[in-house]
């Protein structure tokens, strides 16, 4: 945790982690004995095609049901040894695969059938379970037709590596997955997004624009870049009407490297962040639970600690040592019970440092009031609730230790939930 | 598959930057120290009493009606010990004890509880309490008639703004910057210090507890409009530095006027609401009936933060 320095006046100025500073080759963390897997759909008793005791291969599509277009890919041979319902975040409804390691690795033929020729249906079949998690459905929408590709080089948060390492060191699979990317979606505009400092490492080297950020916080936040580029951000119906679309530099590099060797990538490249705040670049299957990846790094938890997601500004906190590493994991930061700040229920007390703080010029400290009585819609409409681009530096800086950013999430999240309520209703 | 070990989960952001409203209030307490300890040297044990029992009946008052409302007990944030401190050292040494009970009681309760407490109150409650005390008591608030059994080693015995209100700035003319700046006047007991409550609200503004803006623009306004009228007609207004150095004014600009539930966050309003008060100040000074302006030119500007503060930078990402 980070101190207030005596002299307050200064706001809090926080620089993301440059590529020079990436650390070296990342350690390997063997296969786990077993490994868990989402399915992104509601657990049904009956699956037609998992059981327990399914046999599985290493890049093997996981359905629940024939024909099923949401999967995961399994990261390792074996045996499924348990299937459980499982709450995501936001109150989403998961299926939890559990996949026991057995015998030698056997890689699972249909992919490298399919990748013949790139097209956006044999990325969307085997690609959107792979690392970085890709969201190809913006790329079918006829509706909002996407005009761009992003591929995201930065991390959104602090002290991870995890995105830049990748960019440095696979340019040549980016470049791959940058011509299949163009091949399949017939889409020309793909900007590649990297913090200022780091540009000179890649030009001319990548077959797509480079578009430089400014290397402070909150500068790579996904839709602080989006604001850039467009001057616009997204209202509550999402990014579809932009005609952007963001994919991460590790999911392109996945995307390359399965075409031209016709093998899913099944592993991911994490950055484990240490009580101490030090960092090591780790890279496990998919799948692997936090608590074989921590040990690999002699990173001891006791009672009380907490286990992020993410990063220190934008990250999740999970309850369980074994939950597994998604797709979209990029760091695992631990912290001591003795550090970890706690917020209050003190009122607003107009400070106004979260207001200077605020990269998006939000009247936080108004927002915050509507926010806490539940007036979301207010918020939305007055005070600029769609402005945030979610940094979390306001709920960093707040006197009161109001969980500010929670309740912009949490309005955010709610207000979207009305409006596809309404929707349904309308048809 | 569960282990056993029970993690703590909560919401981003997992970082904090460890500022707090009770470090903020003690460290406001400390900076209004050196100038409650001169006016203590300088009034002696009457003046350690008001202070003592004004921080200790603003405690209890909070305390008690916590416990009334059956809300949680919130005076170890320091902010009722600090009101208190800053509502004593703008009373003159002589306040008998039921005057600063009343007060605590007019500040916290009147000023701040019963609007739901810290952060709802729309005046900043130890001005209103002074305002509420100023009207019904004063003869208690009359620092000339109070102080007059102090033997005070002063170049004057009654207050300079009061002496200005009622023969001119002949009557002044003989007072020295120097000695007004020293505290070497009859004012607050402890408000009255100007180098110290300079040192206080620099201490202040560098740990950003208050906010610059606010008293810089509140000092300027005082001394640009006390200048005009100065130089419009001197024989009857007096100068600048004079009514930067007395009365509330210092106290006002670093103490009063930025207390943050009602001053605006923004900078152009911060600006204007500073402005406005330290021109307020000197209208109702000159040409209004009351001796020091500074009491209701910061009730006026804290009825129009909401106002002002409207005035806002465009959010980002909005089209049109
Ligand atoms: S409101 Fe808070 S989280 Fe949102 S952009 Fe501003 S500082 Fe960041
Ligand atoms: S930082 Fe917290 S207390 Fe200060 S104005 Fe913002 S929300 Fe209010």
């Amino acid at each position: 945790m980070r101190k207030r320095s005596f002299f307050g006046l200064s706001t809090p100025c926080f620089k993301y982690e440059l590529a020079t500073d990436a650390s070296a080759s990342p350690v390997a963390i063997p296969a786990p004995e077993q490994v868990t897997l989402y399915i992104k759909k509601p657990f049904k008793q009956a699956s037609s095609t998992l059981k327990v005791g399914t046999p599985v291969q290493t890049g093997q599509r996981l359905v629940l049901n024939e024909n099923d277009d949401v999967y995961a890919i399994s990261s390792v041979t074996g045996t499924v040894c348990a299937m459980a319902p499982f709450l995501a975040d936001y109150g989403n409804a998961w299926t939890a695969v559990t996949i026991k390691t057995e015998g030698n690795e056997v890689i699972d033929p249909e992919f490298s059938a399919a990748a013949e020729a790139p097209s956006l249906e044999t990325l969307t079949r085997f690609l959107a379970a792979g690392p970085g998690e890709p969201d190809f459905a913006p790329l079918m929408d006829e509706r909002n037709p996407v005009s761009t590709i992003i591929i995201y080089g930065g991390n959104a948060d602090l002290l991870i590596d995890t995105s830049l390492y990748v960019l440095k060191n696979n340019i040549e699979a980016i470049n791959a997955g940058i011509e299949v990317l163009r091949k399949a979606t017939g889409i020309e505009e793909i900007v590649i997004a990297v913090p200022e400092e780091s540009v000179q490492n890649y030009s001319g080297h990548l077959d797509a624009r480079i578009q430089p950020f400014s290397s402070q916080y909150p500068y790579a936040q996904p839709l602080m870049i989006l604001n850039s580029l467009t001057g616009r951000l997204p209202d509550e119906t999402g990014m579809a009407s932009l005609g952007i679309h963001f994919l991460r530099a590790e999911s392109v590099a996945a995307i390359g490297k399965a075409f031209s060797t016709g093998c899913l990538t099944i592993e991911k490249n994490v950055t484990v962040i240490d009580k101490q705040g030090v960092k090591h670049m780790a890279r496990a299957k998919i799948g692997t639970p936090v608590a074989a990846l921590l040990k690999a790094f002699g990173v001891e938890v006791n009672d009380q600690d907490k286990i992020i997601f993410g990063g220190p500004m934008t990250g999740n906190a999970i309850y369980s040592e074994d939950l597994p590493l998604g797709p979209d994991t990029d760091a695992v930061m631990v912290q001591d019970k003795s550090i970890i700040p706690l917020y209050s229920d003190y009122p607003c007390i107009n400070c106004g440092d979260c207001v200077r703080v605020c990269p998006a010029n939000v009247p936080v400290n108004l927002l915050i009031r509507f926010l806490e009585a539940g007036q979301y819609a207010e918020g939305a409409d007055l005070y600029d609730l769609y402005a945030c681009i979610e940094c979390g530096l306001c709920s960093y800086v707040c006197v009161s230790r109001i969980p500010i950013f929670q309740y912009i999430k949490l309005a955010k999240y709610e207000l979207g939930r009305t409006l596809s309520a309404e929707e349904m209703n309308e048809q | 598959m569960n282990s056993k070990k029970t993690l703590i989960v909560s919401h981003a952001p997992f970082w904090h930057d460890g500022s707090g409203i009770p470090e903020r209030s003690y460290h406001t307490i400390i900076a209004a120290l050196p100038a409650a300890i001169a006016g203590i040297a300088y009034y002696g044990a009457p003046a350690l009493g008001v202070i003592c029992m004004a921080m200790s009946t603003a405690i209890l008052w909070e305390l008690l009606l916590n416990r009334a409302m059956r809300r949680p007990i919130t005076v170890g944030d320091g902010n009722a010990a600090l009101i208190g401190l800053l509502l004593g050292m703008m009373l003159p040494a002589s306040t008998p004890w039921w005057v600063v009970l009343v007060g605590t009681f007019l500040a916290i309760v009147i000023g701040m509880q019963i609007f739901g407490g810290i952060g709802a109150n729309p005046f900043n409650p130890v001005v209103l309490a002074i305002a509420i005390l100023m009207i019904s008591y004063k003869g208690h608030l009359d620092f000339d008639a109070g102080l007059v059994n102090f033997s005070l080693d002063f170049p004057t015995t009654s207050e300079p703004l009061a002496a200005l209100k009622a023969f001119g700035p002949a009557a002044v003319e003989h007072l020295h910057p120097l000695d007004l700046l020293m505290g070497r006047q009859v004012g607050g007991l402890g408000s009255a210090n100007g180098l110290a409550l300079v040192i206080g609200g620099i201490y202040l503004m560098i740990r950003g507890i208050i906010r610059w803006e606010v008293c810089v623009s509140f000092i300027v306004g005082t001394y640009i409009t006390a200048m005009l009228f100065n130089m419009a007609d001197p024989s009857r207004f007096a100068d600048p530095v004079f009514h930067l150095l007395t009365g509330y004014t210092l106290f006002g600009a670093f103490f009063l006027a930025t207390e943050s539930t009602t001053s605006p966050v923004n900078f152009v309003p911060m600006l204007i609401y500073g402005t406005l008060g330290g021109v307020m100040t000197v209208l109702i000074r000159n040409i209004g009936i009351y001796v020091d302006g500074v009491i209701f030119a910061i009730l006026l500007i804290n009825l129009i933060n909401p106002l002002v503060d409207k005035i806002r930078p465009k959010a980002i990402g909005k089209v049109a």
